[in-house]
Order: C-alpha cells, then sequence, then structure tokens
C-alpha cells in the first residue's frame, strides 16, 4: 500500500503553513440554525398570508398586547449567556455559574409569562387552535417558538447543574459557547415573531 | 441502438405535431390538434420550442455521439495516458453565453404567449359559464340564462368575424381538479377557495374531450369532460330547452313519486318537482345527455337502470350510493327519469 | 502494527455469532458501516417501490383493466412515489456520501458519527412507519390503509373531511421522521466537508464528489425544513382541529402548493448533484483525463444550487398565478438550464481527447449524460409556461420526472455501485453481468420512458387507474409496460451480480480503475480508521502526483 505521507523533499518541496480548518461545533450549529431559521421563515409566512383573513372570532387587534416586559428578559437573557460564556473563557467558572443561572431564569420567566398570556387567551378571549385562522397560525408560530426556548432552557438548565456540581471547566467554553449560539438564535427569531405578531400584524 | 433510442421521445413529438398537420386524428385529445384560439397560441410556441430544443438535441448528440467513438481506447494504443487538459476559458465561455442567448429568445416568445391568453378580455358577446369541480363530476352553469346542467358543456362556435369565445369561472366544492380539454386550451386548475378563469373559443362544430387533470381522489379517473360545439342557432335553442322546467308525465307518476320519496330528492335536483339537491347533478333534462356518472358509461336505458341500483358497478368509489331499491321501484324511477328530456 | 491489529479483528468478528455480527451492524458509528446499512436499507424500499410501479403498470397495460380497484391504484402510486423519492433515492445518495466524502477528503470519520448513526435510524424508522400503513392505517370502517394522497398530497385531500382514518397520517409522521434524519446527516455532511479535510485539502482542491455533496447538504438543509414546517401544520389541522390548509374555514390549499414546492424543487436537485458528483468522479478515471474545468464546475453547481431554490413555482403553472408571477417563473427555470448546460458540456470535453475504457461504471455514465441530455431539453418545454398548460399533470410530465430520476440519476447511481463496489467489497464485480444489466436496463429504460411522452402529448393525464378507449393511447401503455419487465429482470442481474461478487468475485486490491482520488490510497475494503496515517495532498488528484511525480497535478492548478 502507498503511503501518500511521503516526507520526500521531492513531492513535498516547502512545508505548507499550519493547516487549521474551523472548529465542527460552532459550523454544524450554524448549519442547524440554517434550518430552523427556514422552519420559521414558513411559519411566519403563513402567518402573514393569514393576517386579516380570518371570517369570525377574536381578531389580533382586540385581543393581542405586547409583552414588553418578557420581550425585555429574553433579549437580557442573550446577553447574559453572552457574558457567562466570556467568564469561562477567562477561567471564572463561578461568574460563568451566576451568568448562566441568570440565563436559565430569564427564559424561565418568559416561558411562564407566554402559559400566562396563553391562559388569558383561552379563557378570557375565547382564542384556541380552532377558533380561527389567527387561532391557528397564532399559536403555531408563538408556541414553535415557546418551544425552542424550552428546548434551550432544558439544555441551559443540565449545564448549569453540572456547573453548580463544579463540573464545568474552562476547557468546555466552546461547548457552552454552541449552546449560547442556539440561545442566540432563539432570541433573534423573537424579534422577528414580536415584529411580525405584536406588531405588523394588528 | 441506445442513442437511437434516445432520439425516440422528441421524434415522437415532433411526429404527433406533424401526424396533425396530415389530417391523421392521431388522438381526439391530441394537444397539436389545436381548434381553438388559446390551443393555437400554445400550439405555435410548443412548435418553436420543439424546434428549438430539437436543434439543440441534435447538435449535442453528434457532438457527444462523436466523443464517445471517437475516443475509446484503442486496441494496441500505447500504455501511456492522454494529453491532461485542465480546463480553457474561452470554450467555457462559448458555451455559458450561447445557451444564455437562445434562453433569452425562449423566454420572450413564452412571455408573449402567457400575456396573449392570459390578459385576454371578454368581448361583449362572449358566453360566461361557471364550472364547478366535484368529486367526480362537473357542474355548470350559464350565467345570463337560468340554466345548470352537468359533465356536458354545451359552447357555441366562434369565428374571426362573429367572436362568440366562451369564458369559464373555475371554482371547486370539495377537493382540487383540473379542466383540460386539450383541443381547445390548456388545463386550468379548479381550486376550493381560489376562483379561476379561462377561455376557449372553438372555431369547428362537434365534441371535444377531455377529463379531470388533477388528482382528486378514488374516482378521479372517470371524470370525464364532454365538449359541444354548436352553431350559433343550435346553441341558443339548446340554452332554451334546458332553461325550462322537467317535462311532466303522467305516465311516470309512479316512479316520480318513488323519486321524490326516497333519499335521491337530497342530492339531486329536478325543477318543476320537489327535488332540490345540490350535491349530485342537476337531473332536470338528464335525458338530452348523452353519457352518465360523468362519461362512466353511455346513457342508455339499461346502463341507467344499472347505474341507480349501485353506481359502483361503473365507478366503485363513487359518492352515489346504491340505494337498496326493489325492481320494481328501479323500474319505476328509470321510466321517470327517461322522460327527463 | 495498527494493520495486524485490524487483520486480528477481522478474524475474529468473522468468527463471531451472528447476534455479535448484527449487534455491531446495529450500535455502529463507523461511516462506511453507516453508508453500507444506508445503501443495504435503500436497495430494500427500491425493491418495494419496483414491485408498486409494476401493478400500476399491469393495471394499465390495456383501457378498463381490473387488475386492481382504483382504491389500491392510488395507493400504489402514492407509495411509489413516496418511497421511491425519500426512502430509495434520498438514502442511496446519502449513503454514498457517507462512505465516500470521509474517504475522498482524508478523514477518519465524519464529524458527528453518532448524530450519522443517529439519522440514519430516523430514516430507517421512517420507512418502517410509512409502510406499517398498510396494517395498522385503518382509522374508521371503510377509511383506506396506505396513503392514497400523491406523494405531493395537496390540500383539502389531505384534510380529515376526505381522508378519514390514518393513512395520511402514516404519511405525514413518516416522512417527519426521516426529514429530521435527512437534516442531521446534511449537517453532518455539509460540517464533515468543511472540517474534516486532511492537511493541504483546501476547498479548491477537494475532489468535486466533495464540493457537490456539500452542496447537496446545504440543499436538503435549506429545502427539507419548509417540508417539515408545512408537515407540522397539516398535524396541526388534522390532530388539533387547525385551519392552515381548511378550505372552509378560508385556509389556502394554494399555499399547501407553494410550501410543497418549495421542498419539491430543490430536492430535484438534492438527488440530482450527487449524481452529478458520480459523474464528475468516474467519466475522468476512465477518459483517462482530469475534469474539464474545475472551477467552473463547481461554480457551476453553487448556480444550480442557488437558482433551483426560486423556482418551485413552475409546478404550479396551472393554478392560475398572475401572467408576472407565470413569466418569473419561467425565467427562473429557463435559467437553471444554463449551468446544467455547462455542467453537461465540461463532461463532454472531459471525454474529447481521452482514451475512453468502457467498462460498466463508464457505460452508465455515457448513457447518462444522453439521458440527461433529454431530460433537460424536455424540462425547458415544460418550463415554456403555454406548453406547461397542456403538459403539466400529463403522462409527458411523468415522461420528464423519470427521465431525470431513472435515466439520469438512477444510471449514475448504478455507474456508482459498480465503481465503488471493488472498495467496498473489496471483491471485483463480474463484468459480463455488468453489462448485461446496462443494456437490459437501458432497453427497458428507453422502451418505457421514451414512449411515455406520447400518451402525455395525446391527453393522458397521470394518475388515472383506467382510461378510455379510443384515444390512441392503448398501444403506448402496452408498450410502457413491456418496458418494465426488462427494467425488472435487470435489476434482478444487478442484485445477483452484487451477491455474487460479494462472495465469490475475485479480490479487487486497493485500486482496481488507477484512480487518483484518496479512497484508492487505502486498503479494499478501507480499515475501521480509513488511513493508517492521514494523507497530505497538494492537488486535486494527490494519487496522479504519486503515479506521476515527474508531472504532478499542482504545477497546474
Amino acid at each position: 500500500m502507498r503511503a501518500l505521507t511521503t516526507t520526500g523533499p521531492e513531492h513535498v518541496p516547502e512545508r505548507q503553513p499550519e493547516w487549521r480548518l474551523p472548529a465542527r461545533g460552532p459550523v454544524a450549529m450554524y448549519f442547524l440554525i440554517a434550518a430552523e431559521a427556514a422552519i420559521f421563515t414558513i411559519f411566519v409566512v403563513a402567518y402573514i398570508f393569514y393576517v386579516g383573513k380570518s371570517a369570525t372570532g377574536p381578531q389580533p387587534a382586540a385581543v393581542l398586547h405586547a409583552p414588553l416586559f418578557l420581550t425585555a428578559c429574553l433579549l437580557s437573557s442573550s446577553l447574559t449567556t453572552h457574558l457567562a460564556v466570556r467568564g469561562l473563557r477567562s477561567r471564572n467558572v463561578r461568574r460563568f455559574t451566576w451568568w448562566w443561572c441568570g440565563t436559565v431564569i430569564l427564559g424561565g420567566i418568559f416561558v411562564a409569562g407566554t402559559a400566562r398570556e396563553w391562559r388569558h387567551l383561552v379563557y378570557q378571549d375565547g382564542l384556541t387552535i380552532q377558533t380561527n385562522l389567527f387561532g391557528t397560525t397564532y399559536y403555531s408560530l408563538v408556541g414553535l417558538h415557546a418551544f425552542h426556548v424550552i428546548a434551550g432552557l432544558l439544555a441551559l438548565a443540565v449545564v448549569l447543574v453540572f456547573a453548580i456540581r463544579g463540573d464545568v471547566r474552562q476547557e468546555h467554553s466552546a461547548r457552552t459557547e454552541v449552546l449560547s449560539m442556539y440561545w442566540h438564535f432563539v432570541d433573534a427569531v423573537w424579534v422577528v415573531i414580536f415584529t411580525v405578531v405584536y406588531l405588523i400584524g394588528r | 441502438m441506445r442513442i437511437l433510442k434516445s432520439a425516440v421521445p422528441i421524434f415522437c413529438t415532433a411526429a404527433a405535431a406533424r401526424a396533425n398537420s396530415a389530417g391523421e386524428p392521431l388522438s381526439p385529445t391530441n394537444i397539436f390538434a389545436p381548434a381553438s384560439t388559446p390551443a393555437d397560441t400554445i400550439s405555435g410556441l410548443s412548435l418553436l420550442v420543439l424546434t428549438i430544443t430539437g436543434a439543440m438535441f441534435v447538435i449535442v448528440l453528434c457532438l457527444l455521439l462523436w466523443a464517445v467513438v471517437k475516443f475509446r481506447e484503442k486496441a494496441g494504443a500505447g500504455p501511456g495516458e492522454p494529453a491532461q487538459v485542465y480546463g480553457s476559458t474561452q470554450v467555457e465561455l462559448a458555451w455559458t453565453v450561447i445557451p444564455v442567448l437562445i434562453v433569452t429568445i425562449l423566454l420572450l416568445a413564452t412571455a408573449r404567449a402567457i400575456a396573449s391568453i392570459q390578459n385576454a378580455i371578454p368581448p361583449p358577446g362572449a358566453v360566461e359559464v361557471s364550472v364547478i369541480g366535484h368529486q367526480y363530476w362537473w357542474e355548470y352553469h350559464y350565467k345570463k340564462s337560468n340554466v345548470v346542467t352537468a359533465n356536458e358543456l354545451h359552447v357555441p362556435v366562434s369565428s374571426p368575424v362573429h367572436p362568440t369565445p366562451t369564458f369559464l369561472s373555475l371554482f371547486s366544492a370539495d377537493t382540487d381538479h383540473s379542466f383540460w380539454v386539450p383541443r381547445l386550451a390548456g388545463k386550468t386548475d379548479l381550486i376550493p377557495n381560489h376562483p379561476n378563469s379561462m377561455w376557449i373559443d372553438p372555431r369547428e362544430t362537434g365534441v371535444y374531450l377531455g377529463q379531470c387533470s388533477q388528482y382528486c381522489g378514488v374516482q378521479h379517473a372517470k371524470m370525464l369532460l364532454r365538449v359541444y360545439v354548436q352553431t350559433r342557432d343550435e346553441f341558443d335553442r339548446w340554452l332554451e330547452q334546458q332553461s325550462g322546467p322537467a317535462a311532466a308525465s303522467d305516465s311516470t307518476i309512479e316512479g316520480r313519486r318513488t323519486f321524490e320519496s326516497t333519499a335521491c330528492v337530497n342530492c339531486h335536483t329536478i325543477r318543476g318537482s320537489t327535488a332540490t339537491g345540490t350535491f349530485g347533478p342537476d337531473l332536470t333534462h338528464l335525458m338530452s345527455r348523452e353519457t352518465i356518472g360523468a362519461g362512466a358509461a353511455l346513457n342508455t336505458p339499461a346502463n341507467l337502470r344499472r347505474w341507480i341500483q349501485d353506481p359502483s358497478a361503473f365507478k366503485p368509489g363513487c359518492l352515489m350510493p346504491a340505494m337498496g331499491l326493489s325492481d320494481s321501484q328501479l323500474d319505476a324511477i328509470t321510466a321517470y327519469m327517461e322522460t327527463l328530456r | 502494527m495498527s494493520a495486524a491489529r485490524a487483520t486480528v479483528a477481522v478474524v475474529r468478528s468473522e468468527r463471531a455469532p451472528l447476534v455479535d455480527t448484527l449487534h455491531e451492524w446495529v450500535t455502529t458509528v463507523d461511516h462506511k458501516r453507516l453508508g453500507i446499512l444506508y445503501i443495504i436499507y435503500a436497495l430494500l424500499f427500491l425493491a418495494f417501490g419496483g414491485i408498486e410501479a409494476i401493478i400500476i403498470r399491469i393495471q394499465l397495460i390495456r383501457p378498463h383493466n381490473t387488475f386492481v380497484s382504483p382504491q389500491v391504484f392510488n395507493r400504489m402510486f402514492t407509495m411509489h412515489g413516496t418511497t421511491m423519492i425519500f426512502f430509495a433515492a434520498m438514502p442511496l445518495v446519502f449513503g454514498f456520501a457517507n462512505y465516500l466524502v470521509p474517504l475522498m477528503i482524508g478523514a477518519r470519520d465524519t464529524a458527528f458519527p453518532r448524530l450519522n448513526a443517529f439519522s440514519f435510524w430516523l430514516t430507517a424508522f421512517g420507512g418502517l412507519l410509512l409502510y406499517f400503513s398498510f396494517l395498522g392505517g385503518n382509522g374508521l370502517y371503510g377509511a383506506g390503509n396506505a396513503p392514497d394522497v400523491g406523494w405531493f398530497a395537496y390540500a383539502p385531500l389531505t384534510s380529515r373531511t376526505f381522508s378519514p382514518g390514518h393513512s395520511t397520517d402514516f404519511w405525514i409522521l413518516a416522512l417527519l421522521l426521516s426529514g429530521i434524519g435527512s437534516m442531521g446527516t446534511a449537517i453532518n455532511i455539509a460540517a464533515t466537508v468543511l472540517c474534516m479535510r486532511c492537511p493541504g485539502m483546501t476547498l479548491g482542491k477537494m475532489p468535486l464528489l466533495a464540493w457537490l455533496n456539500f452542496t447537496m447538504a446545504g440543499l436538503v438543509i435549506l429545502s427539507m425544513s419548509p417540508l417539515t414546517a408545512a408537515q407540522l401544520m397539516l398535524l396541526v389541522d388534522r390532530y388539533l382541529g387547525g385551519h392552515f390548509f381548511d378550505v372552509q374555514a378560508g385556509g389556502s390549499a394554494v399555499l399547501w402548493m407553494h410550501f410543497f414546492w418549495i421542498f419539491g424543487h430543490p430536492e430535484v436537485y438534492v438527488l440530482a448533484i450527487p449524481a452529478f458528483a458520480f459523474a464528475s468522479e468516474i467519466i475522468p478515471v476512465f477518459s483517462r483525463k482530469p475534469i474539464f474545468g474545475y472551477p467552473v464546475m463547481v461554480a457551476a453547481t453553487l448556480a444550480i444550487g442557488f437558482i433551483s431554490m426560486s423556482v418551485w413555482a413552475h409546478h404550479m403553472f396551472t393554478v392560475g398565478m398572475t401572467s408576472a408571477g407565470n413569466t418569473f417563473f419561467v425565467l427562473s427555470t429557463m435559467a437553471i438550464a444554463v449551468p446544467t448546460g455547462i455542467k453537461i458540456f465540461n463532461w463532454l470535453a472531459t471525454i474529447w481527447g481521452g482514451k475512453v475504457q468502457y467498462r460498466t461504471p463508464m457505460l452508465f455514465c455515457v448513457a447518462f449524460l444522453f439521458q440527461f441530455l433529454i431530460a433537460g431539453l424536455t424540462g425547458i418545454m415544460l418550463a415554456a409556461a403555454p406548453f406547461d398548460w397542456q403538459l403539466s399533470g400529463s403522462y409527458f410530465v411523468v415522461a420528464h420526472f423519470h427521465y431525470v430520476i431513472v435515466g439520469g440519476i438512477l444510471f449514475t447511481i448504478f455507474g456508482a455501485f459498480y465503481y465503488w463496489f471493488p472498495k467496498m467489497s473489496g471483491r471485483m464485480y463480474n463484468e459480463a453481468l455488468g453489462k448485461v444489466h446496462f443494456w437490459l436496463f437501458t432497453a427497458g429504460f428507453h422502451l418505457t420512458f421514451d414512449f411515455m411522452h406520447v400518451p402525455g402529448v395525446l391527453g393522458m393525464p397521470r394518475r388515472i387507474y383506467t382510461y378510455e378507449p379510443g384515444r390512441g393511447w392503448d398501444i403506448w401503455n402496452l408498450v410502457i409496460t413491456i418496458g418494465v419487465l426488462f427494467q425488472a429482470v435487470a435489476t434482478l442481474v444487478f442484485l445477483g451480480n452484487l451477491l455474487w461478487s460479494k462472495l465469490w468475485g475475485k479480490v479487487a486490491g486497493s485500486d482496481p480503475w488507477d484512480g487518483w482520488t484518496l479512497e484508492w490510497s487505502t486498503a479494499s475494503p478501507p480499515p475501521a480508521y480509513n488511513f493508517p496515517s492521514l494523507p497530505e495532498v497538494r492537488s486535486r488528484r494527490p494519487l496522479w502526483d504519486l503515479k506521476h511525480p515527474e508531472d504532478p497535478d499542482w504545477h497546474y492548478e
């Protein structure tokens, strides 16, 4: 068998500069984000397409109120993850744990707030996923996002448990960064949904 | 051998096109035997596209054949490798630019054909018909005259001097369907909640065949179309005759009573009787139609009786149920149906 | 030393009991074994889809035939389309990509071996779920078992009203599951290409196969997701009483068509681009010349990838779009002909001036060139919207896309089977049987799909379980069905060849074709770690450089 790592000077006259490749974690996360973005795009398109087409039932203008506090929570949780990862990179596990914990709490507030909003919509306004096109598209789009927030929260919580047990060290900063990329994406999607559902769609 | 066969589809398409001009009816539904302006326009564009793609096919085919035969490894040739060629900018530029030009020509011709068919405006003399697709039959409403009929569309012949085109508004009562009578026009889909339109202006009288061409359920295959193109006088007479109520006849009063007392009336309308259902075809002038079951069978007394007894004998899976009628009831209803001229 | 250890391992696994062997295969994360699993799985489903095709063709052999009921016929064409696209063609493509990409870029495995295994099993269970519908689809009395809504499942036929029972649910869930699996595999392939290349292999020095599979993976990532989203909406409609595609409540049937074809058209290129990849590896080796215009080939591939995402509505010329909308999709669709044409010309130029050896893989690739040319030209005919108003939904379209998928894609996949079989199995296939397969299949293919264009031109719609006599369709349908029998026999010859050669073929050696890419530098079959030591490359044809040290490629690139 011919080996390809020939070291003879006639084959490799000058050494290549150091061979560097992108890290696989962030690359895969970028691709996953691209796929997820495509899914959300389709749901957003469906939402916009059906705005104002509901024949009966509650209309968005009557029942939707922009959840500014929740939005602030979710967006600031992006900042806290960023600070947490930066802390871990500079070997400060304590700072990482606190900021990470803050992220989980802020995300938790967002999910709880969404649940409260839905409860109000279902029981006070009589809007369910079956009521009309608005109900179908609203619960599907916001629900799909909430599902992603919950999935992210579970992953964040697992890391938090590891951190509290003292298992997270600086060499894990690249992995936590991949997770924080996902969390930033979830936040960015919320900006789009907030704009479409609560600003334009009303 | 393989190469010869590769040429077949394009030859066949061209042959179908030529057979029409020779006057041999290859098929009553040949798209290259147009008899109406939209079909003419399409046929003309198609021949242009066929010519250009045919020329491209012949050129590339010759090049490929030449390369495949000429550069095969010959017995007794030396062991060395052939000259290693990595690419050539000029050559690649050529086979980028030439296709771009061809595509531009095709695009312009296509855009013109699209506009001339899609943007046509109905002239004052146009006949307007609403077509409603059902699982698995067609319903027609003639807008200016109170006529409702099924499956067999009657339209007047049109001439360049006195254009009387027919404009069709297309709706669906259930799933997607598509209205396709190849000799008159291309197909247009009937989609629920999404009204469409199309037009035809047949220049020769006769019967034009077609069928549903968007899969719509179990009996999609037997949702056939018949378009009767008549002279203006014949068409007006037909319209006049169709707009009246059903013929009344005392001799079949028993059949009429049986009809009115069974579930038939939930789905069918016979104007002048108590039957006002709209789920199935209007039967007021059933006997003026040549076929039953959207073309599934000829409208003969025997077929009609068998159809009423068990429609699934002709169209398994169609939505009309077998009513479990006795022989005498069947005879009575069939006799009544035969008076609906 | 490592080679010696590998030999010991091989000997031991041969003696291991069957259960242990199966356990190894089920729990494997080795990209080569997963590749082979994908391929075997796909061959199984290819057989299922083929049997369904035979049933369809027997039913249509003459007008008013009663071989199967309309209900069964509708299930057959739905299952045939769904199976062939999602559970035969895609797994075949993924299987070869899994097997070949790491070997050709000089990597020891994919970027995410466990994700790879997970994705395979998702796809596998998706296929099983689809076929389980034959047993479990009867939801209500009288409701059919297997899905019967057509492979693009237009709304509102998929709503509870028109599709009671569970058949459509099986269709949705099967595709949802395998779709998530496809996304995982695609992410893995893309990350592997970007992150696992051996030293020296810059993007411009990758084999074309790696480039093209990278593009394919990108297309899967961007196009599978809309289908997944649409399937989720359909599930919401069917299970939660939503109204996305409920026309009674103001929902839109056309929206589903858009969503489906935003997936559906790039999907054609998800299958076609890997087929181009096989042709781009096989044609140069058997012409004994490097691929002509490598940078242009890469650029054309990327262009096809991008344009393919803007052409979807050419499947919808008959649904009543505005004339401006129609014209736009005519433009984008015709534009894609340009990069596709460039590719055909580049393959032609690769053959030009070469010393072409007509071994079985090359025969399949040459036939692919002829057939793909025709498929492209009939595609241009369909792109001219008014022509499409006549041809859409007719047997002409059926003939066109089978020309693409069978005449183009399946032919190169057969070529790939013969080309890499020695690498995968360590044995040579039987050349005589390979040629019998080629000629029989080619004859059958042309009998079936050349003549299938004609009834379409003569007004025969697709998806009809029977037709009226006197339309001039009878003779063509008879010929088409006869062609199918040739293809079936040829496929049996192919499968027999694979089995026979695996057991009794002569030992192939590491480099039976005098190839140029890295997979030919390691043993056949490659050891679990692929390469004893990681290769280092300086050009697109590292083995050429090695075999011709006096005139290496990197002088010219």
